[in-house]
């Protein structure tokens, strides 16, 4: 795994260092009053599909535009998407799009269930979806119609929600099992989050029902944490996640904790800050615990580090062992979609990879922000194979762009169609595209 | 007698209030372009990294600082914000999950000049915080619980 870390370490520092000379000039007018007109969208004359850079042969194409906070998404066999919303809009939090009459672009649009939230798959004839605080399920037809959509079962409740990490992603296995993510309403697990100076709690009371993996009956209704088994834990927030036909096992996405200079500016400087720790890619396991708020993965030294609000210097080694990354991004890249592609209609090298979406930094002020792309993870026999590369790029809609975080889109979902096309789904504007290969 | 009492006791708020403003309204020190730009590095060390280098913030989780009713409306609730922390808000229609923490330790001064290079940036143009504003209020805040 170190040759990963380090080659994609390089790639993604030049990729740093031609964003840099335009974050300078940014710094400069930085502080001046005047000229802000508190846009919170950039003007936006933007063309979704040509907008997007692909690798030679692969083609984007916008199904639907200014969609609302389109999150992540399932495609049916028969083609039908179905897409939540993290707010509803018109009163409807998911949306099934249907195209009947061949021209590639939904024309049949139809909305329900009142909830906003991201979590969405498709099982065994079932349709899966989650709020905030509760997933649900919708018995579909065999036309992947809703059979009742103003009814559905309510398959778990009472999952936590205080505001932070409060996405519930979802995804089943083939043996009638949901897996949840129930986000740590936390940074660090500190006594008071993320303020300076507060120590780590030990242990860390949120663990007990945030932080991790639950995992459910797919066919059983009203289930909460009693019923359900503490799958994972250590995982400070995961969006992104899959399960892997090719090794039976559930790999997610976690997004790494924030603000290592913020709080203790002694150990790190805002360069470091921007690096680390790693946005990392974990194969989960009944048991698994990946260490947080106790550790993080320092890609530069490709080691698990303790965290500093547990007595860290960024030197020292955790407090005992935890389950290392099979593959380490760089820092706050935000992972909020992941898929391990089997399809055939991309080239043989994209067959059993994962794709990730990263919806783009924040954290990375005063430094570049940085991500706003779908990159891609070779694998071979379960492991990944080499280096990860940027597959679909330009989501911000140029480097000085990506450099503020004053994007164009950013990517959140993906999908994968009966046809082996990748579906993508961007949250801030409300966009999905399909892309395809054509040899 | 009662409507009487209300009217003497908003009388005498009225005039202690004058008389603090009166004596906490003298400019700060070096100036208003000598306070901004002390909040100025107040701002890139304690805020920054959340509200961005333009003062627009992050979507969905740290609400903009651009031409809102928190920063240019009254100064108590605004210094209070910065002294007890806040989460979860709804500005102009959309809301904001991020946790911001409160910065009790933080002096008055330090206090009132990012305040008023936030209320002076980013497109905002409103009357400056002077640290003894900064102070009165502190006095009366009640900090968050442990």
């Amino acid at each position: 795994m170190q040759h990963i870390i380090n080659q994609s370490k390089e790639m993604f520092r030049r990729s740093l260092y031609c964003a840099a000379g335009l974050c300078l000039s940014g710094l400069i007018t930085f502080g001046q009053a005047g000229g802000g007109k508190g846009a919170k969208h950039p003007a936006a004359t933007v063309h979704a599909a040509s907008q997007l850079k692909l690798p030679a042969g692969f083609k984007a194409r916008t199904l639907v535009e200014n969609f609302g906070r389109t999150r992540h998404l399932a495609v049916a066999p028969n083609g039908v998407i179905f897409v939540k919303l993290n707010r509803p809009k018109d009163g409807k939090g998911i949306y099934r799009l249907e195209d009947t009459n061949g021209d590639g672009k939904p024309d049949k649009i139809t909305g329900f269930g009142n909830y906003g939230g991201t979590g969405i798959y498709i099982s065994d004839g079932y349709l899966y979806a989650s709020s905030d605080e509760e997933v649900f399920r919708y018995k579909l037809d065999n036309d992947y119609n809703v059979v009742n959509p103003d009814q559905p079962e309510k398959i778990v409740t009472g999952l936590l929600n205080r505001g932070e990490h409060e996405s519930k992603s979802i995804v089943l296995d083939h043996n009638g099992n949901l897996y949840v993510n129930v986000g740590a309403y936390s940074n660090s697990c500190q006594f008071k989050d993320r303020q300076k100076g507060s120590p780590g709690q030990m242990p860390c009371p949120i663990l007990d029902s945030a932080g991790g993996i639950w995992m459910f009956t797919a066919n059983k209704e009203n289930q909460t944490y009693g019923d359900g088994v503490h799958y994972a834990t250590g995982l400070r927030n995961i969006v992104g996640l899959d399960w892997n036909t090719q090794t039976n096992s559930l790999f997610v996405m976690m997004h790494g904790r924030d603000q290592l200079h913020d709080l203790f500016p002694d150990i790190w400087d805002t360069k470091q800050s921007a690096e680390l720790p790693a946005e990392c890619m974990y194969e989960l396991h009944q048991g698994s615990n990946c260490g947080w708020p106790y550790t993080f993965y320092d890609q530069m030294q490709h080691r698990l580090v303790l965290a500093p609000e547990y007595g860290g210097d960024g030197k020292k080694g955790p407090d005992k062992e935890y389950q290392e990354p099979i593959v380490a991004f760089p820092g706050h890249l935000a992972p909020d979609g992941l898929l391990f592609y089997t399809g055939s209609e991309f080239p043989a090298k994209y067959k059993n990879g994962a794709f990730v979406a990263f919806h783009g930094s924040w954290n990375r002020a005063p430094e570049p922000q940085a991500g706003y792309f779908v990159v891609f993870v070779p694998f071979k026999n379960g492991k990944p194979s080499g280096k990860w590369e940027v597959f679909a790029d330009n989501f911000s809609g140029g480097a000085e762009k990506t450099a503020s975080g004053r994007v164009d889109y950013r990517p959140c979902g993906l999908a994968q169609g009966p046809d082996g096309a990748l579906y993508v789904t961007d949250d801030s504007k409300g966009t999905i595209w399909k892309i395809s290969y054509h040899k | 007698m009662k409507k009487y009492s209300s009217f003497v006791l908003a009388g005498g708020l009225f005039v202690l209030a004058w008389g603090l403003m009166s004596q906490t309204g003298k400019p700060a020190q070096g100036g208003l372009a000598a306070q901004i730009k002390r909040g100025k590095q107040v701002y890139l060390e304690q805020c920054l990294a959340c509200h961005q280098v333009d003062g627009l913030g992050v979507q969905g989780m740290n609400p903009p600082l651009v031409k809102t009713k928190f920063v240019l409306g009254d100064k108590p609730t605004l210094v209070k914000i910065v002294l007890n922390g806040m989460q979860g808000v709804d500005v102009g229609g959309d809301d904001y999950h991020g946790v911001m923490a409160p910065h009790p330790d933080l002096t008055d001064e330090q206090i009132a000049d990012v305040l008023t290079y936030v209320r002076n940036s980013f497109g905002n143009k409103a009357t400056a915080v002077t640290a003894a504003q900064v102070k009165a209020i502190r006095a009366t805040n009640t900090p968050p619980a442990q």
